[in-house]
């Protein structure tokens, strides 16, 4: 393999009911983000969505960071299959040589990205929370990707020195997207595809949508969490979430509980979520939970325990029972909003 | 019908202990345990020969330790074991692990294949999907229920981040179960007996036919720069506060950045 004919970085789109997913938005800030850090490597960032979209569809992708958009155009590509689309890519990497692809870590990025890999036979980082060009080598365009592992406890820098495309899943929810700016400039290339003839043994017979009211908490301005000190009194955070404005999230101790529902859980193997404010009750601050919620802007900690964990990681800790405190806060902002003036 | 599980032994990561100093896991007395999404599915198959003729082969990969899960795994009901380790195999990376263990399903008879979701200790979700494509199959991952089976198609629900799926494939297939599939049952006291007596079969690097390039850590294209362990650096204050202090100090927060605005006004 010379790797000297790989080069720029592809990324794929998840597009699904007309719309682009927004980890893959995510990527492309942090794939412009990589080729500003290394100019020498004269990189594009260049977008790879399969199916029809719309002309508005692929214009957003180059207002968003890509420099070119590859359609792999055909009607049938609207629904995901495992087979069709790894089929068509890996014909894409064998013609076009990316040097990287990124995947969103998507249940569909997770089913779709390993199986790409193998058909390749490059290797494949999962989940990373963090890439940049080899530090030591100004114009090396080896990738250092980063991952948390054992349940967030570790964190492992990954290197593929012998293979391309150098290939890796992104957890969402940490990179950050470009504003839309739509002045760039970027260019279309529509590829007619043919996928009849690719045998596929998997059909989708049936959609079944979860709770369709259920807020994603990864895009809640304010979050109020609770984990094992709330025992079966999440009622309590959600009326003050009621009353703020905030949406109700879980550690995993309260989902494995069955306080709340898995589709709320913040952590490691759940969602990570940066908020404007974060306010954790009752949650002691396992590695694993606190690799969801970090970042969040700023961030409450309510526990009983002085010495937890979770305080470490607080802008404001509080040492008390969260659910003394929560009904208190309630209605102090009851009183607020009612006030006559 | 001839079901095949993969399973693996992991540390339990909720006990595990960080040496900070040199940013790498203390392994010594770390308890090892099922990965739970590989006992959950698992759990599905002995489901399916609970109600029809089945017969399970429960496969690892792993250093010969391994073999103590797999009595374990006897003791629940499974028909037959495999232990596939050599110290060829160590260090690989997913790309490798399933260029090994596709090569050793490679010579068995089987119609479905069950693997965890992921594991706990890498977390990376990839050994399944891989171990599908190198023998060829049609996968579905994230199947949080089997909804039906027989030995051409198997019908599952696949959960997704909104919405779950109802996905239709021919057999043989793969599939990788979510821990919510099946809550693991017991071993049995009489079959705990008996485990002890059951044969272990051995796969080694001698046995397949593979090249020493594609296997091992020498084989792997990924590899570990380096490990690390967080710093935790935020500036905390701690208050010890009485509840209604602590909820004023909480609304202070909030209503300095304007987070709780005048409810609006309305003009009815």
């Amino acid at each position: 393999m010379n790797k000297n004919e790989y080069r720029d970085i592809y990324v794929f789109i998840e597009y699904h009911d007309h719309t682009i997913h927004d980890a893959s938005l995510e990527l492309l800030g942090e794939a412009v983000r990589l080729t500003e850090n290394r100019k020498s490597l004269g990189y594009s960032v260049i977008a790879v969505i399969l199916g029809e979209p719309s002309e508005d569809t692929l214009h957003e992708l180059g207002y968003r960071g890509a420099d070119r958009i590859i359609n792999l155009s055909h009607a049938s590509l609207h629904t995901y299959s495992t087979e069709v689309y790894t089929t068509l890519l890996d014909e894409l990497i064998r013609t076009d040589k990316p040097d990287i692809f990124l995947v969103p870590a998507t249940v569909l990025g997770r089913d779709l990205a390993p199986r790409l890999a193998a058909r390749c036979d490059t290797g494949l980082t999962a989940d990373a929370t963090r890439l940049e060009f080899d530090p030591e080598d100004e114009s090396s365009a080896l990738l250092y990707v980063t991952r948390p592992a054992f349940g967030g406890n570790l964190f492992g820098t990954i290197i593929n020195e012998t293979k391309r495309p150098q290939m890796t899943t992104i957890r969402p929810g940490v990179m950050d997207a470009l504003p839309r700016d739509t002045s760039r400039e970027f260019t279309i290339d529509r590829r007619e595809v043919h996928p009849e003839s690719i045998r596929d043994y998997v059909r989708i017979l049936d959609v079944l949508h979860k709770n369709p009211m259920a807020m994603d908490i990864a895009k809640a301005d304010i979050i109020i969490s609770g984990g094992r000190g709330v025992g079966n009194n999440f009622h309590v955070l959600r009326e003050c979430a009621d009353m703020i404005g905030a949406e109700v999230a879980g550690s995993r101790a309260a989902v494995d509980e069955g306080r709340i529902d898995k589709e709320f859980q913040v952590g490691q193997t759940g969602k990570t979520v940066k908020p404007k404010v974060y306010i954790a009750c009752g949650i002691s601050g396992a590695v694993q939970h606190m690799a969801g919620m970090e970042k969040s802007d700023f961030i409450i900690a309510i526990n009983k325990d002085p010495d937890a964990p979770i305080f470490s990681a607080s802008n404001i800790g509080l040492v008390g029972d969260a659910l003394e405190i929560l009904p208190l806060l309630t209605q102090e902002i009851r009183s607020y909003r009612e006030r006559p003036y | 019908m001839n079901i095949v599980v993969l399973l693996k032994q992991v540390p339990d990561t909720t006990e595990m202990k960080i040496d900070k100093e040199k940013g790498t896991l203390i392994r010594t007395g770390v308890p090892t345990i099922t990965n739970p999404d590989d006992l959950a599915g698992l759990e599905a198959a002995l489901k399916i020969k609970d109600q029809q003729d089945a017969s399970i082969t429960c496969v690892t990969m792993g250093p010969p330790q391994a073999e103590s899960m797999l009595r374990e795994l006897y003791a629940m009901g499974v028909d037959a074991c495999v232990l596939i380790s050599d110290g060829k195999f160590g260090g690989a990376d997913t790309w490798a692990t399933s260029n090994t263990i596709g090569a050793a399903l490679s010579s068995m008879d089987y119609d479905l294949i069950i693997a965890g979701r992921q594991a706990i200790d890498g977390d990376t979700a990839q050994v399944g999907p891989q171990t599908a494509e190198k023998l060829g199959l049609p996968q579905i991952t994230y199947v949080d229920e089997i909804l039906e089976i027989s030995k051409e198609k198997i019908r599952v629900k696949k959960a997704l981040e909104n919405r779950y799926e109802i996905i239709e494939s021919d057999m043989p297939c793969l599939i990788t179960t979510l821990s919510t599939i099946a809550k693991p049952r017991y071993m049995h006291v009489k079959k705990i007996m008996e485990a002890f007596d059951k044969d272990i079969r051995i796969i080694r690097y001698d046995d397949l036919n593979l090249d020493p390039m594609t296997i091992g850590l020498k084989g792997s294209p990924t590899k570990v720069k380096k490990t690390f362990t967080k710093e935790v650096h935020k500036n905390s204050d701690i208050l010890a506060l009485d509840p209604k202090e602590s909820a004023r100090t909480i609304f202070d927060m909030l209503l300095t950045h304007n987070f709780i605005g005048k409810k609006e006004a309305s003009y009815e």
